[in-house]
């Protein structure tokens, strides 16, 4: 589902070479993008419009991005709820993502489940459940069944929180993929809070990627701030899967620059937190980076800026005039096989 | 003569051999054939389709979530049903969500070695299917016959949704047929086990045993009961149970699981809601008793229904 807004495939990160800068450009298109796309939604959050949350990557696109864009057609993402930059890379179309917060029926999800619990799992991106950890094992059961099936070098990446590493299926699906030396990419992005949950109430080891030595797998550090870095440290992980390396443990630093959702104000997060290195939007940087290298002009740059807004207000416009949900053209079936579901035949729905 | 384990073990080396999609995953299920045996030598006859699973049931279920998502057909054993629990997000919030959600069926089948044996206590005993027969998206199935255990695992293997195989671990080896079926009813239909006019009693797996022994002790004092052995619990056949009850005009449904809610509870719910005009008595039902499972035989034998508390309760049914 490679590509479908309006950068075409991007290659990863292979070095800083002439095609470095092409990528690290289009990488921070998406990123662009994700933000003022969240940002438009967060503001129909704010003006009473979204029903249910709304969850956003502030200060975390350069990692998101970094994953979605070294993965291609064929290779499984399991992003989460602050992945909007990468699902972009990877190929979601803005629709998807606009539509589902609406609760338009034409959406993937089509009103049954809402804003960041969506995908297209035929095409490779998982609808997140929200019980964080549970995506990994799912993600290595895809890989496996690409192994039975003969389907070789595909990659699964899977996007997890500093919070989720806490969990029980975490170290289940972690152990799982070393054991079948599966072509998994973990991206953990430790934004120092889980919800108000600072790290030293989460874990106490000194640094996350310490885990990967108890699990027998490589693990990686990155500056989640920093585009370049994660474009390389995150492609070369998921090339290293991609070519037998088995699974690969990244951890990107960053702060969550953002509540925790549109409803938190996050004043439990040290306003000093903010001015340290960890604190820097990811986004500023890397336009200022362009800048410096001159990889691109101002007026460019503001073209961009001026195309993700069109964009975004397009696929708003749209996504508002889509039809909601109706109940009574609601089929009520959970099951595939349609003669199995226990329905109105058994239990009279109640007339109102 | 084959047994109701050796129908299971029979069922996957059919579906193996069949399907190229299905796979079995497990805890010591390889080369070791499985805590039951229920793999004997399937690992060697169908190589690398048969894998030893780490210890963790949640990547268990939730790797074959996503192989089934790619197109394959797992089945998971589980070393007991009491360990699915650990397993239990990703079945009911995964497995069982997914075709709802996105379209996207997951043809999975768990199979869980249910039911109390002498001596196995509180964890290695439990009967589960209420508690996932309660969650949307779930196929439960529970077999009380060889010929069941092995054409219904073959075709929870060929359903398209998540199904919950319950196997009762003491019909393993007890239960014996002559062969294995050529035909069989379909999931969601009922049997009637024995056919009767004075009583119905609506039970499944290792119960359907418990109740026609008692309706044969009952049969030498002059009375007919009726046995309905349920086959699946979801989807749950209530027309074959209202069918049966508008003849007997009496009901006991009996179920080895905790009596809180659950299958006995559901079958009398819909008597009573859409045949109680059908009703000669109140309806009634025997369940285990409301604590866990104990270990000790004496305690074991006393905490499940038997034939013997089967009749009892019968007679008082047949009496009010
Ligand atoms: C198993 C589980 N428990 C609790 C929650 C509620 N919850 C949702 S997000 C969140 C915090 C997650 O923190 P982290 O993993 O660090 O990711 P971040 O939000 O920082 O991106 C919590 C507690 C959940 N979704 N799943």
């Amino acid at each position: 589902m490679k590509g479908m807004l309006p950068l075409s495939e991007a290659p990863h990160a292979a070095g800083r070479t002439s095609d470095f800068s092409e990528t690290y450009r289009r990488a921070y298109r998406w990123m662009l993008l994700a933000r003022v796309a969240e940002e438009k939604i967060a503001s129909l959050y704010r003006g009473g419009k979204i029903t249910g949350g709304v969850f956003v990557g502030r200060g975390q696109e350069a990692i998101s991005v970094a994953t979605g864009i070294a993965l291609r057609d064929g290779d499984i993402f399991a992003p989460l709820i602050r992945d909007q930059a990468g699902r972009l890379a990877f190929g979601e179309s803005l629709l998807d993502f606009t539509l589902t917060y609406l609760g338009a029926r034409s959406g993937p999800m089509r009103g049954r489940d809402g804003n960041v619990h969506r995908g297209r799992p035929r095409e490779g991106l998982l609808p997140m459940i929200s019980h964080l950890g549970a995506m990994g094992s799912v993600v290595n059961g895809m890989l496996l069944a690409h192994r039975f099936q003969g389907k070789k070098h595909t990659v699964g990446a899977v996007s997890l929180g500093d919070g989720a590493t806490s969990t029980g299926a975490f170290h289940e699906f972690i152990n799982q993929a070393a054991v079948e030396n599966l072509p998994l990419v973990l991206v953990i992005t430790n934004n120092q809070f889980a919800y108000s949950t600072p790290t030293s109430r989460q874990f106490v080891c000194a640094d996350l990627v310490d885990k990967a030595i108890g699990y027998g797998v490589r693990g990686h550090s990155v500056d989640g701030t920093d585009l370049a870095a994660c474009l390389e440290t995150i492609g070369g992980a998921v090339q290293t899967a991609r070519e037998g390396g088995g699974p690969q443990f990244v951890v990107a630093t960053s702060l969550r620059l953002s509540g925790h959702g549109e409803h938190d104000d996050s004043h439990y997060i040290p306003p000093q937190l903010r001015e340290t290195h960890l604190g820097r939007d990811c986004l500023s940087v890397a336009e200022e980076h362009i800048r410096s290298q001159k990889w691109a002009d101002a007026t460019t740059i503001e073209a961009w800026h001026r195309d993700s807004h069109t964009q975004v207000e397009e696929a708003v416009a749209h996504s508002l005039r889509e039809a909601a949900p109706d109940p009574a053209r609601e089929d009520w079936c959970a099951l595939s096989s349609r003669h199995l579901q226990e329905g109105p035949e058994i239990h009279p729905p109640l007339k109102y | 003569m084959i047994t109701y384990l050796e129908a299971i073990r029979e069922a996957q080396s059919e579906a193996l051999e069949k399907d190229p999609r299905v796979y079995i995953y497990g805890q010591d299920i390889g080369n070791f054939g499985g805590a039951f045996k229920a793999t004997k030598n399937l690992a060697h006859r169908f190589p690398g389709r048969v894998l030893d699973s780490p210890i963790s049931e949640d990547a268990m279920m939730g790797s074959a979530i996503g192989a089934a998502m790619q197109g394959m057909r797992p089945i998971v054993e589980m070393q007991f049903a009491d360990f699915s629990t650990v397993g239990f997000n990703q079945i009911v919030n995964q497995a069982a969500t997914l075709f709802w959600r996105s379209g996207v069926s997951c043809p999975i089948t768990v199979r869980l070695p249910s039911g109390g044996t002498p001596g196995s206590g509180p964890f290695h005993s439990q009967s589960l299917e209420a508690l996932y027969a309660h969650y949307p998206g779930l196929i439960l199935l529970t077999p009380a016959t060889v010929e069941d255990a092995y054409s219904m695992l073959l075709e929870a293997v060929a359903i398209d949704d998540p199904v919950i195989f319950c196997e009762h671990k003491y019909l393993y080896y007890h239960l014996k047929a002559e062969s294995l079926p050529k035909e069989a009813l379909p999931v969601g239909k009922a049997r009637i086990s024995r056919a009767g006019r004075d009583a119905t009693v609506v039970t499944y797996s290792a119960m359907v045993h418990e109740a026609l022994a008692a309706a044969d002790e009952l049969a030498a004092e002059g009375w007919e009961i009726e046995v309905i052995d349920l086959r699946s619990i979801k989807p749950l056949d209530t027309d074959t149970v209202l069918a049966s009850v508008a003849r007997t005009g009496r009901v006991l449904a009996v179920g080895e699981a905790w009596p809180w809610g659950g299958v006995t509870a559901e079958v009398l719910a819909r008597v009573s809601t859409e045949g109680f005009n059908l009703l000669d008595a109140p309806p009634m039902r025997l369940n285990s008793k409301d604590t866990p499972v104990p270990f000790h035989p004496n305690l074991w034998g006393t905490h499940r229904p038997t034939a013997r508390t089967i009749s009892l309760a019968l007679r008082e049914l047949l009496r009010a």
